[in-house]
Formats: C-alpha cells, sequence, structure tokens
C-alpha cells in the first residue's frame, strides 16, 4: 500500500465521518464546523486527483467565503433547536433504510457493471508541460469565455439579490434625498411679499352695531 | 492495490447518501437542508474531478468550477432568504412556511 493509497482512505473516512457529523450534530454551529472539515478533506482528495488549482480553490472560496457565511448567519438566528429536532429519531428507521439502499446500489454498479478497474489514469496527456492551473487558465478563457461572462453575471445577480433581500430601511432616520436638495431653486425656500411702509388704522366699528348696543 | 475510478466514485456516492439520509432526518430545519444541499454538491464534484482524472479530459475540472460558482450564489441567496424568514417568522422550521401571502 503507497502513500496515495494511505492518503485516499485517510481523507475518504474523515469525509464520511464529517457528513455523518453534518446531518446528525444537535447544535447547528457544530454542523457547520464538520461541514468545513468534510469540506478540507475532499480538498485532500482532490490533490490525489491531481486538481490542485480547483483544490485550493475550494479551501479559498468554499471555507474561507460561503462556509462563514453560513457561520454567522447560523450564529446570528437563534434557533430553538429542540423543537427543529422533534421528528429525528421517527424519520430515522425510513432514512437509514433509503440511504443504504442508495449506497448498496450506486456500489455494486460501480464497483461491478463498469470494470472501471482497467480504467487507469491518464499521463496528463497534452497538459504534461502545463501546470494543472494554466491548462484550466487556457480552456476557462478560450474554450469556456462565454460560459465564465454568464457565471460573473450570475454570481452579481446573487450578490445584488441578497442585499436586496436583507436591506431594511430604519424608521428613524432623518436623512433627506440629496436628489431632492440638489434640484430646489431659490424661489421655493424664499418668498417675498410686499408690505407697505405705513398701514391705515383699521376701520372704527360700524355705526349701526353701535347704536344697537345703546338700545340695549 | 492502487486506487481506482470506482474508489472515488464510491465515495461520491457514499457522501450523496449520507446527504439524502440527512435531508431526511433534518426535515424540520433549513439551515441543515441548505447543508445537505452543499454535501450533495460535493460528492457530485468529486465524481467530475476524479473522471476528469482517468479519462485524461480537463473539461470535468471546468465543469466543477461552475457548479461551485451557482452553488456560492445559491447559498448566498439561501441564506439571505432564510434571515429574511427568521425575521419574520422567528423561526425556521420549513413547516411554518404555509403562506404564500406578500
Amino acid at each position: 500500500m503507497d502513500v496515495q493509497t494511505g492518503f485516499f482512505y485517510l481523507f475518504s473516512a474523515v469525509l464520511l465521518f464529517a457528513a455523518f457529523r453534518v446531518v446528525t450534530a444537535r447544535n447547528p454551529v457544530h454542523a457547520v464546523l464538520y461541514l468545513m472539515l468534510a469540506f478540507t478533506q475532499a480538498s485532500g482528495l482532490w490533490f490525489l486527483l491531481h486538481a490542485e488549482f480547483l483544490a485550493i480553490t475550494l479551501v479559498l472560496v468554499y471555507l474561507g467565503a460561503v462556509m462563514v457565511l453560513f457561520l454567522f448567519v447560523v450564529m446570528m438566528l437563534d434557533i430553538n433547536v429542540d423543537s427543529l429536532r422533534a421528528g429525528f429519531w421517527k424519520h430515522f428507521p425510513l432514512a437509514a433504510t433509503l440511504g443504504a439502499v442508495v449506497a448498496f446500489e450506486m456500489a455494486a454498479v460501480l464497483m461491478s457493471g463498469f470494470r472501471l478497474a482497467q480504467v487507469t489514469p491518464m499521463a496528463d496527456g497534452a497538459a504534461a508541460q502545463m501546470s494543472n492551473t494554466q491548462a484550466l487558465g487556457v480552456l476557462l478563457y478560450t474554450e469556456y469565455l462565454m460560459p465564465i461572462q454568464i457565471a460573473a453575471a450570475i454570481l452579481l445577480v446573487a450578490m445584488v439579490a441578497a442585499i436586496a433581500l436583507t436591506l431594511r430601511e430604519r424608521k428613524d432616520s432623518k436623512a433627506i434625498n440629496p436628489a431632492i436638495q440638489v434640484r430646489v431653486k431659490a424661489r421655493d425656500r424664499l418668498e417675498l411679499v410686499k408690505v407697505a411702509v405705513t398701514q391705515p388704522a383699521p376701520a372704527p366699528a360700524a355705526p349701526e352695531a353701535a347704536a344697537e348696543e345703546k338700545k340695549q | 492495490m492502487s486506487i481506482t475510478l470506482g474508489h472515488y466514485l464510491s465515495i461520491g456516492a457514499l457522501l450523496f447518501a449520507l446527504a439524502v439520509v440527512g435531508i431526511f432526518l433534518n426535515r424540520k430545519n433549513l439551515i441543515v437542508l441548505l447543508m445537505a444541499i452543499e454535501l450533495m454538491l460535493l460528492a457530485v464534484n468529486i465524481n467530475f474531478v476524479a473522471f476528469s482524472r482517468y479519462l485524461g479530459d480537463m473539461h470535468g475540472q471546468v465543469f466543477v468550477f461552475f457548479i461551485l460558482t451557482v452553488a456560492a450564489a445559491e447559498s448566498a441567496i439561501g441564506l439571505a432568504i432564510l434571515v429574511l424568514l427568521f425575521r419574520n417568522k422567528n423561526s425556521i422550521d420549513v413547516q411554518d412556511l404555509n403562506s404564500l401571502k406578500g
């Protein structure tokens, strides 16, 4: 058993254990941390498969950004774990049966049906002179130029959507719309009124009213 | 015995099966559902990388690249919706999501 085989079994064992703990952990924060462990082990497996660029991308982008975002959200929410765990053991037999069926069938097909033992890893072929990163980059920026632009647009849309969904305006804010401030004219603010310098004294009370008062 | 393509595919299959079990077990917890989906995507990615290596074709790795992109977008929007949901309902139980009124 050479070193690569040993590492393959090590990474696989830890990966499966971490995945198992992700779905069974009681505390969601622990689940996210186990998910991060699972991703690091998958990254190790990809290193064994000579996919260095993707392995490092998985650690940098997925562990560094997406999983930390998960962790932030999980820590921000005040979750009542007990109510969410209700029915966990009730569904366990069905889930275990289904999982075993899926795993058994797939393993049966993959191990015996395909005769995959005959497939040996090819020499890196045309890319033998190039590093994995260079080969991937050449492919991405020539053949896949349009799809990568679309992927970038998808990321932009996701960012705008996430911000727009969670944006909350403060109700007690006294901020003024700057556009209105810029558009204002002097005559909207200041009104000049002609006022005479002297004003006549108010006219004396009507004589009829005075006469009525005398009668009473 | 050296590692064959079947070994890697079996790891992918086992991971996928575990994620399916996780979806069944944590039907109420939206966060764990999202995490199980991430695990499924990881299993698919392992299959892609393994095939790419054993068939000597770089296109599989390019596809993994795009899957990672879409998965990142999906989890960002999913978590945003989750936060919004928690703000409005004060719970992330899937069974509380039974009204479509805006």
